[in-house]
């Protein structure tokens, strides 16, 4: 530790700025001027985010920050919660999904989403990943699905495990398996977006290590979207980084560049573990 | 230190026996609880123990004590609570769904709500009264099967949407999440996700419901159950009486045999409730079995 923790720097005009990466490519998730209330409550003010394609892009900040809260707000999650409200715009491949219009199933099932604790059905390891194929009218014949299945399963670097209890209750499972059950389960739909919500928080490292590897071949297929807590899980697995603080999003830049030559103050000190 | 250290093991110690002491009261309360229980049955089983035969369970009413069996009203309970649960359920569990799962937290909504916990407590003759005024004369089923079951089924349906209810609330939010983010409906969440988990909970509820649906003679007598019926009823329009109406119309009676015959009749009722609880608990814990 450097010395004292600083106070913290205030936030005026920090929003505003918002540094945004240079767009190579058209974002596939494209924030505009977001608000978000619970109840009477602001728990985000003005996000502007783009988010580019086939990349992992790292939500961080300490807890409350609004990090899991605006990525819930990508697929609607929210919705499901009473006395919420969202202003501006989110927009995917370009359509904005709080528009008129939008179909909010259709929506979820091309964005998957991996939560925080595992939470696998208490159905048998085959039904969990078959579950999401047959809501939506994609189950075809039992080979087809079986062969979706197993698929999705090697997809979540699961098949080996499990090839000989899939008719086995899911909840048997270890902890980590069950998250990779949860990732399989959210592949087998063929989303193009994954969001994960501290994806490894409740996980041994060696389980944690077999996420991030699997994040990482994931993205050649998936735009991935990830928070966490965990600075370091921050800076291996993702492309860019963004730090959100107090409802606000700080900074939103390259991971290297945030990790090793932040623009804000805030977010050098966050990164830096002196506050958090 | 040592001193804190002892007055640390005289506080552990105070609150072993606080510990004890409260396990030791809740065994002597549930010992007394249970001794009720079992002198009721033995005095049952003392009066009435010597008529249970075959004969009395396949017998027909008769102005002889000897020759008088419960045939017709354990036939007519069986009945009468078969088609209570066909209307009652899918009507409860239906209700609490849409309570829990669909409805918004309105005034209208809160109304409701607290209507069903008041009806759950209104007596149950008052019920009778309704399905009299209801069922017997303004849709005119008269005395029949079913105008006695729809009257049960008011009965137990408030009790139904609460139990069914507290089932559905039990059922983890995470269960839901993760199906809402694989691009499940609502529908589909509640039919394939929440209702297996909450299903346990529901036929417990629901089990236990009718159980005290099975025991209920005021609202049936009200709608006119308490007439000489001699035969099993044949279908839904049939008269009918039940169990606990016989038991009532024995005891009600001079002779002392037919005493024995309404402590006789008690027991078929008990062995009747005992087997719809002990089924409660054995498809609770298949289920949950199921579900690992």
């Amino acid at each position: 530790m450097r010395g004292p923790a600083p106070a913290l720097p205030s936030l005026a005009g920090v929003a505003a700025r918002g540094a945004q990466p240079a767009a190579d490519r058209p974002p596939k998730i494209q924030a505009d001027g977001l608000n978000f209330y619970y109840g009477d409550t602001l728990a985000l003010q003005d996000i502007s985010v783009r988010i580019q394609p086939n990349l992992v892009t790292a939500f961080i900040g300490p807890s409350g920050c609004g990090k899991s809260t605006f990525l819930r707000t990508l697929n609607r999650m929210n919705d499901i919660i009473p006395g919420t409200r969202v202003e501006g715009r989110v927009l995917i491949d370009g359509t904005d999904i709080y528009g008129s219009g939008i179909d909010v199933v259709e929506l979820r099932r091309r964005i998957g989403m991996v939560f925080q604790k595992s939470n696998p059905f208490p159905k048998t390891v085959f039904d969990n990943v078959a579950y999401g194929l047959r809501v939506n009218g994609m189950a075809g014949s039992r080979s087809e699905l079986e062969a979706r299945v197993e698929e999705s399963l090697r997809q979540a670097a699961l098949w080996d495990e499990v090839k000989d209890r899939l008719r086995d209750s899911a909840l048997a499972m270890s902890g980590g398996q069950q998250q990779r059950l949860c990732i399989a389960r959210a592949l087998a739909v063929r989303p193009d977006i994954l969001l994960m919500d501290e994806p490894a928080s409740a996980l041994d490292p060696i389980a944690t290590q077999r996420i991030e590897e699997l994040v990482y071949d994931l993205k050649k297929t998936y735009t991935i979207v990830i928070v966490t807590h965990n600075m370091q899980q921050a800076a291996r697995v993702s492309d860019f980084t963004a730090f959100f603080w107090l409802g606000r999003l700080v900074e939103y830049d390259r991971t290297d560049k945030m990790f090793t030559n932040p623009g804000e103050k805030l977010t050098e000190d966050y990164v830096t573990g002196r506050f958090g | 230190m040592s001193a804190s250290q002892r007055a640390g093991g005289g506080a552990i110690a105070r609150r072993r026996l606080l510990d004890l002491s409260f396990q030791a009261l809740a065994l002597v309360v549930l010992c007394l609880a249970l001794a009720a229980l079992g002198a009721l049955i033995a005095d049952v089983w003392s009066d009435g123990g010597r008529r249970l035969s075959w004969d009395f369970l396949t017998g027909f009413p008769s102005r002889r004590p000897a020759d008088a069996g419960v045939w017709h009203a354990l036939t007519g309970s069986i009945f009468v609570i078969l088609v209570t649960g066909l209307l009652a359920v899918p009507i409860g569990v239906a209700a609490a769904i849409y309570l829990e799962e669909y409805g918004t937290r309105s005034l209208s909504a809160r109304i409701i709500e607290i209507n069903i916990t008041n009806l759950a407590a209104v007596p149950s003759i008052i019920y009778g009264l309704l399905g009299l005024g209801l069922f017997v004369r303004a849709l005119g089923m008269g005395r029949s099967v079913l105008a006695g079951a729809s009257t049960l089924a008011l009965l137990v349906l408030p009790v139904i949407i609460l139990s069914t209810r507290e089932a559905l609330r039990a059922v983890p939010p995470s269960i839901r999440e993760g199906s809402y983010a694989l691009g499940a409906t609502k529908w589909q969440t509640v039919w394939y996700q929440v209702l297996p988990v909450a299903l346990p909970g529901i036929l417990t509820g629901t089990i236990l419901a009718l159980s005290r649906a099975i025991g209920e003679t005021a609202p049936l007598i009200t709608i006119g159950a308490l007439t000489f019926v001699a035969f099993a009823p044949d279908g839904l329009w049939s008269p009918f009486t039940v169990l606990p109406i016989q038991i009532f119309n024995w005891v009600s009676r001079p002779q002392a045999e037919f005493q024995v015959n309404a402590a006789a009749a008690s027991l078929v009722l008990l062995a009747l409730l005992l087997t719809m609880n002990a089924a409660a608990i054995w498809l609770r814990d298949r289920y949950q079995k199921d579900l690992g």
